[in-house]
């Protein structure tokens, strides 16, 4: 039995991992898709203490390889639901079920959808939530972004370098982005601003992506603007539902818990981006991961 | 066996005319998800023989890429007698790579 299972292999999870392997604890962290989780997309991460630059590929792999030679186990198995049975709680995955005393939540926080009925069917036919790894099979092309944040700026410029033309579509008037970045985007001249304005449409073409519909917040006017990409940037959201019975989730669906991570349940923690919190960073994710790990620990103690 | 690396010269051969179905997992250097992807793509390779794991790097095959409409990386395509039956994009599993190819 393990002593600890962490639900989630992202920068949170196994850095409860390392925290819980060295205290002497055994930690078994579940992933469904990869480790590493978002960080993964990011191509050069330049805000980690003590390192300059690394891609967050390469953290990835540096974080996993670190937890693992620790002893951690990371399985590969989507995890479905957590029975809080007291002193042990049970793990139910999408292969199997597991026991253990203590259960880290660090499932993180996906990109946020704009919930469009062919929005899905479209990915990787137009619609991308990652200009960086999809910018350049849209060079020379018109394309648009979604979304008025950092990243959806950041976005913009970058696809200002290869493409024809990119609309940055926003539902204010103003961007919560770096005053900074939202000048360098002024200046570029193949780059018009569509605000106050909603992506309400997702317009097909023998199966790609060829435009979008999008509808004035103040008017209800709709227009049509010609695309072969969408690069959907309006945040995350994280997915917590399946543990709606051992946490408790704010309206958003993150799981309300303090800096201490601990969700109210006895035994049961949260590390990371699913985490109410107000700055969700690497860094922030790591300290998480110590913080839920540490109180994971000292709560068997005293088992 | 490792993955065979495949360009717009041996397409025809190494994908169309396989006697098995064939995975083709369209990547690149700088794309941090499909780094991810490339150790299970080979492991596959190693350990089924049922699939023939190919694939093809979209900075040097831009126009293979562009003729099977690759818009997002990793992107995984099947093909069945030379023709394409499946596609996904993204990281998925082991076993949904598998599926894929069903």
């Amino acid at each position: 039995m393990a002593d600890i299972i962490i639900v989630g292999a992202g920068p949170a999870g196994l850095t409860a991992a390392i925290y819980a392997q060295r205290a002497g604890r055994k930690a078994l962290v579940f992933e469904a898709a990869v480790y590493g989780g978002q960080i993964v997309n990011t191509p050069e991460i330049e805000n980690y203490p003590a390192i300059k630059k690394i891609s967050g590929f390469e953290f990835a792999t540096a974080l996993y390889e670190q937890a693992t030679s620790l002893g951690a186990e990371v399985k590969m198995e989507r995890v479905i639901s957590v029975t809080d049975n007291g002193s042990s709680k049970t793990v139910k995955t999408d292969n199997s079920e597991y026991e253990c005393k203590a259960v880290i939540l660090a499932t993180g926080a996906k990109n946020r959808t704009l919930g469009l009925e062919n929005e899905k069917a479209l990915i990787g036919k137009g619609v991308s939530y990652c200009a960086t790894c999809d910018g350049m099979f849209f060079r020379g092309k018109t394309v648009a972004v979604a979304g008025g944040g950092n990243t959806a700026i950041e976005d913009a410029l970058f696809l200002s370098n290869y493409c024809e033309k990119v609309y940055i579509i926003h539902r204010r008037d103003r961007f919560r982005a770096h005053e900074a970045e939202v000048a360098k985007l002024k200046g570029r001249e193949n780059v018009e601003l569509v605000l106050n304005k909603n992506v309400t449409a997702l317009k097909e073409d023998g199966g790609r992506l060829c435009g979008v519909e999008v509808t004035d917040k103040l008017t209800g006017e709709k227009s049509e603007l010609a695309v072969a990409g969408l690069f959907v940037a309006i945040g995350q959201a994280p997915d917590n539902t399946p543990f709606e019975n051992v946490a408790t989730l704010d309206n958003g669906g993150y799981i309300v818990a303090g800096e201490d991570c601990k969700t109210g349940i006895a035994g049961i923690f949260t590390a990371g981006d699913c985490r109410t919190k107000q700055v969700r960073q690497l860094t922030t994710a790591a300290s998480d991961g110590a913080a839920a790990a540490l109180a994971a620990c000292s709560y068997i103690d005293s088992l | 066996m490792a993955a065979t690396v495949v360009t717009s010269a041996n397409f025809e051969a190494e994908v169309l005319k396989a006697d098995k179905p064939v995975i083709v997992d369209f990547w690149a250097s700088w794309c941090g998800p499909c780094k991810m992807l490339s150790p299970v793509m080979e492991e596959i390779s190693e350990t089924e023989d049922s699939v023939k794991i190919c694939s093809v790097n979209v900075d040097d095959e831009m126009e293979l890429a562009s003729n099977y409409g690759i818009s997002s990386i990793p992107s995984l395509l099947v093909f069945k007698g030379g023709q394409l039956v499946n596609q996904s994009v993204g990281v998925i599993t082991r076993q949904a790579i598998l599926d894929l190819a069903r």
